[in-house]
């Protein structure tokens, strides 16, 4: 009998907080900068210079470590990780070890296609911690001299643990976007992955159904992750060679050191690293240029109380009090606060969350995705959408014609009454609109004939005709009013 | 009596009057250093047209009727570890041969904000790990009482040089007693505050958790001058203190009443020198003399004090010296030599077919950390580094380095405990005075117990100071330490003056400096 096999996925993100001035000095933050020009003697290192701790980075690594139910310690204090890498200019980190500012949080995912059933991934800990440089290896001029960017050096980050929890890679992605959502949602950091403002490592393993019972293969660590695809395609292929290694050596977890290996995106494969130019002892010991955190429950109950909706709680709010299906409600959700809070104003000014919803999601999400652009760069405004679910709803606009007036209030940036007119739209009058289909149906006795026998779909001839007259008349009430005449006829 | 005799209080009212100008007092000192710093070698750079051009400038700003600083036209002496922006500072290592800091410390940028004259910058043990300055990778520097002996460290530099009236005023650094001991076997006052009092931003950290900066001068009152200057508040150390400097050289003149001082048993033990304890109990007969109560007081775990010292500074010590790996700061060894090194070696390795050293074989990044770190640094801040290193290493750090941080709260309660019943703890700064120089340069343990005094104040972050009290047999100074509370600067400082006011030993000179001959042309106008 084959062995099945349950993966094991713990994960280790590094989020990079959205403070202007780095964790320890007064350098800017700023991505894309010219190397070393955003330094200064201390995120260098210089002998002789001190940290002195950047008091908003901490606030936003307790604002999301309390938006991850995480508990928050009295007292929390500096550590110095020590090991020697030419981008890391003092010869150790300043991290947290043993005392960390959070820990014994959870994150709820889910799956929008049910995949999965709902599950609380456990945090382990969530801690602050500075960036290292950047190492930029030369390969091309031959010399194979390396060059060294501090701009990076400080920068602060909070590294955020979970526990195992996770049993595949969708439950891996799934975990990954609700924590950028929130991330995102509490403006703690912008997420960028490519600009390295999120970074994921992951820890994976096996356990493996044997006749002796279940058995745990060695945890490998994954790095070079550099996107969500990356991070499926890497636990997936990774799955796959471990339990390849274990039908050939049948190594079990403790039996060899952790392994870390590197994802090559593009061979799709994960790679033996060589080791650091360390080893796994990294001599931690209090920071004694520093002073710890001390955080009463006051400060906490504050950050709790002053948090914003999340987006749990935000999707939970769409379906229950505006009557969304959960599928809407995550599509919006998902978008980001910006997008909901646009959804929000239009609800507000017309009352119909519905129809708001669809335009949202139907056609404002799909221009957006088009043209690469923001909400807040999007040509109509919600009071603008709000004029047309009303027009709609008042009737001023014909259904069919919705779209037309759309486009042209984005195309123009027009509002609804003024699209209405340049569209020469027009209400057509009950009276009116009576003598049009009666004059239909006299020019048209057989359909009269059909309608009376019970085919009631033969009047559908007569909507094109009576459009053709008058491009303003309502579809629906031209099929009504038809039925109407014919059948009292 | 000639300018360089003068206290820096008299030198500086000499200023304010008019008698004498700043370049008048810097080109005597600068003389002076001139004469005999080739002898004493306190001094690692000294930058006369700089401080010349310097004290021009005071003189000038002076003339003007310009608000100047507390120490305008002063000289000052600096040690060579506080880093003085694009000027040398060195630690006395061959790894910072070249360093020019791009920044001013902050007690550096205090003496230039209260209009100082930085004379020059003395010599230390490398990196002020010592208790002689022997460990200095540039050069000996000799205790002024007696040229064989040395001048203790590692403030060496700094003490010698107040002691030979090369500098009036220098500033030094105590993590285990740098500052007082050697102000002890130079017959000079020296102060280290409590640990927090004074900026550390800008010192190049041995142990960041003790590294304190203070005083040397020949009189109490210059020291309470001088640490008026450079204490305070520095929002660049996140270990700072946040409270009012008082007015040290006003208020020392106040005797202190109804004072009781501390004798504590531990400190008379075996290994201390018998004209050292008379010289001590002496001082004690002195403030008894002087209306103070005595009380025998117990620091039981004091004889823990060295061992914990060995185990926190140098583990503070292996981190903080990280950064001197070649890639950033710091001597790095010669690369063509080093690569050539490194391919004899695999050459060998390949002829002998061992295919698992060459695999172990160093990259050339290790070789380079390995080669610029064994080049740059002297063998006892090797030593340091490695006792720290393995001090935290995992499996050994719960034993060392945690139970060194519980013993050392221990030392801490012993203290507050004490100073429920006294104001101030008197005993010696060291069992001897000075040594012989090369005494015991094979005996690194011997060398630690130097600092059997005065490590505890360190450990405990309190104040301490030294002030003399006796001259040996063998004509060398003794010292008397006082230790206070937390932030009692006020109190030891009154209560040293006091010792000082009724004793002559401050006014004590070295035998040797009588005999050199004093710059003819600076002689004192009110003579």
């Amino acid at each position: 009998m084959p062995n099945s096999y349950t993966t094991i996925i713990g994960l280790e993100v590094h989020v990079q907080l959205a403070t202007d001035s780095k964790l320890f000095c007064g350098c800017s933050t700023q991505f894309g900068a010219e190397p070393n020009t955003q330094t200064c003697p201390v995120c260098i290192g210089m002998p002789g210079s001190l940290p002195v701790m950047n008091r908003l980075a901490y606030d936003l690594s307790l604002k999301t470590a309390v938006a991850l139910n995480c508990e928050i310690p009295e007292f929390t204090k500096w550590d110095r990780k020590q090991y020697y890498y030419p981008d890391l200019p003092k010869g150790y980190q300043i991290s947290q070890f043993d005392l960390p500012m959070s820990a014994s949080g959870y994150l709820e995912i889910h799956d929008e296609k049910d995949r999965f059933e709902p599950k609380r991934i456990r945090i382990t800990r969530a801690h602050l911690e500075e960036d290292a440089g950047k190492s930029v290896h030369d390969e091309q001029s031959g010399t194979a001299d390396s060059e060294i960017d501090l701009n990076r050096t400080g920068t602060p980050l909070l590294e955020i643990v979970s526990e195992p929890d996770m049993r595949s890679s969708d439950e891996a992605r799934a975990y990954l976007s609700e924590l950028k959502l929130l991330l995102t949602y509490l403006g703690v950091s912008d997420c960028n992955m490519q600009e390295g403002s999120l970074r994921v490592d992951a820890n994976v393993n096996l356990h493996i159904d044997t006749d002796d019972g279940k058995i745990a293969t060695p945890i490998v660590e994954i790095k070079n992750l550099n996107s969500f695809r990356a991070v499926e395609r890497a636990i997936d292929y990774e799955a796959g060679r471990q339990f390849g290694i274990w039908q050939e050596t049948g190594q079990k977890l403790g039996e060899s050191p952790k392994q870390t290996r590197g994802w090559d995106d593009t061979a799709g494969i994960t790679r033996g690293q060589r080791s650091k130019e360390e080893s796994s002892d990294y001599r931690y010991f209090p920071d004694p240029d520093l002073v710890p955190i001390i955080v009463t429950p006051g400060q906490v109950q504050e950050v709790k109380d002053s948090l914003i909706e999340l987006p749990a709680d935000l999707r939970l709010r769409l379906t229950n009090e505006l009557g969304l299906s959960a599928y809407d409600a995550e599509v919006l959700v998902n978008q980001g606060r910006e997008v909901v809070d646009y959804f929000l104003k239009v609800v507000e000014l017309c009352n119909d969350a519905k129809a708001a919803c669809n335009w949202v999601t139907q056609e404002i999400l799909r221009v957006l995705k088009e043209r690469e652009i923001t909400i807040g760069e999007f040509s109509i405004t919600a009071v603008g959408l709000a004029g047309l679910v009303q027009a709609i709803a008042e009737k001023k606009l014909p259904k069919t014609r919705a779209k037309d007036a759309f486009e042209l209030m984005m195309a123009e940036g027009i509002d609804i009454a003024n699209a209405i007119e340049r569209l020469g739209i027009e209400q057509v009058d009950e009276s009116e609109l009576e003598s049009l289909c009666q004059e239909l149906l006299d020019a048209n006795p057989k359909i009269v004939a059909d309608v009376q026998s019970g085919k009631h779909q033969a009047v559908g001839a007569l909507i094109g005709q009576a459009k053709k007259k008058n491009p303003n008349v309502d579809p629906g009430r031209v099929r009504e009013i038809c039925l109407k005449l014919a059948q009292q006829g | 009596m000639s300018l360089v005799e003068h206290s820096a209080c008299e030198l500086l009212e000499l200023l304010a009057k008019g008698d004498a100008t700043s370049v008048e007092i810097t080109r005597a000192y600068l003389d002076r250093i001139e004469a005999h710093d080739k002898q004493i070698g306190a001094f690692l750079h000294v930058d006369a047209d700089a401080a010349l051009k310097q004290a021009a400038e005071v003189d000038r700003r002076r003339q003007a009727g310009e608000a100047l600083g507390k120490l305008a036209g002063m000289p000052v002496a600096v040690k060579d570890l506080l880093c003085d922006r694009d000027a040398p500072t060195t630690c006395a290592s061959q790894m910072l041969k070249a360093f020019r800091p791009p920044y001013d410390s902050t007690v550096v940028a205090k003496l230039k904000a209260a209009d100082a004259v930085l004379i020059g910058r003395t010599n230390m043990d490398e990196f002020a790990m010592g208790g002689s300055t022997e460990n200095s990778s540039f050069q000996l520097t000799r205790n002024p009482w007696d040229h064989d002996r040395v001048p203790g460290g590692s403030s060496g530099g700094a003490a010698a040089c107040v002691a030979a009236d090369m500098a009036p005023l220098s500033v030094g650094t105590d993590t285990g007693g740098s500052i007082r001991q050697p102000a002890g076997l130079c017959g000079v006052v020296g102060l280290k505050p409590t640990y927090g009092r004074v900026s550390r931003f800008g010192l190049v950290a041995f142990a960041s958790s003790l590294d304190q900066v203070g005083p040397l001068a020949r009189s109490t009152k210059d020291a309470a001058l001088l640490l008026e200057v450079l204490a305070g508040h520095d929002p660049q150390d996140a270990t700072s203190l946040d409270t009012e400097v008082p007015q040290y050289s006003t208020s020392i003149d106040r005797p202190l009443e109804g004072l009781r001082l501390g004798v504590v048993r531990e400190h008379f033990a075996e290994g201390l020198d018998g004209e050292v304890e008379t010289a001590v109990r002496d001082a004690i007969g002195v403030y008894q003399s002087l209306g103070a109560t005595v009380k025998e007081i117990s620091l039981p775990h004091s004889k823990y004090a060295v061992a914990t010292y060995y185990v926190i500074a140098p583990s503070e010590a292996s981190s903080n010296l990280a950064r001197f790996d070649g890639v950033h700061y710091g001597h790095r060894t010669d690369r063509a030599a080093l690569l050539e090194e490194l391919a004899a070696e695999r050459k060998q390795l390949e002829a002998a077919g061992d295919q698992a050293a060459i695999d172990a074989l160093d990259s050339s990044l290790v070789r380079m950390y390995r080669k610029s770190r064994a080049e740059g640094f002297g063998s006892e801040v090797k030593r340091r580094i490695m006792l720290g290193a393995y001090a935290l290493s995992a499996g050994y750090y719960d034993a060392y380095y945690l139970k060194a941080l519980k013993v050392r709260r221990l030392i801490r309660q012993d203290f507050d405990a004490a100073f429920e019943e006294v104001d101030l703890i008197a005993g010696p700064v060291t069992a001897q005075p000075a040594f012989k120089i090369g005494e015991m340069a094979d005996d690194p343990l011997a060398m630690y117990l130097v600092d059997l005094y005065t490590v505890s104040a360190n450990l405990a972050g309190l104040p301490g100071i030294s002030v003399p009290c006796g001259i040996s047999s063998t004509g060398l100074p003794i010292g008397l330490q006082l230790q206070a509370r937390p932030l009692a600067e006020e109190t030891l400082l009154r209560g040293a003056h006091m010792f000082e006011q009724a004793t002559d030993w401050s006014n004590g000179r070295p035998p040797a400096q009588k005999k050199l001959r004093l710059p003819a042309n600076h002689a004192n106008k009110r003579e």
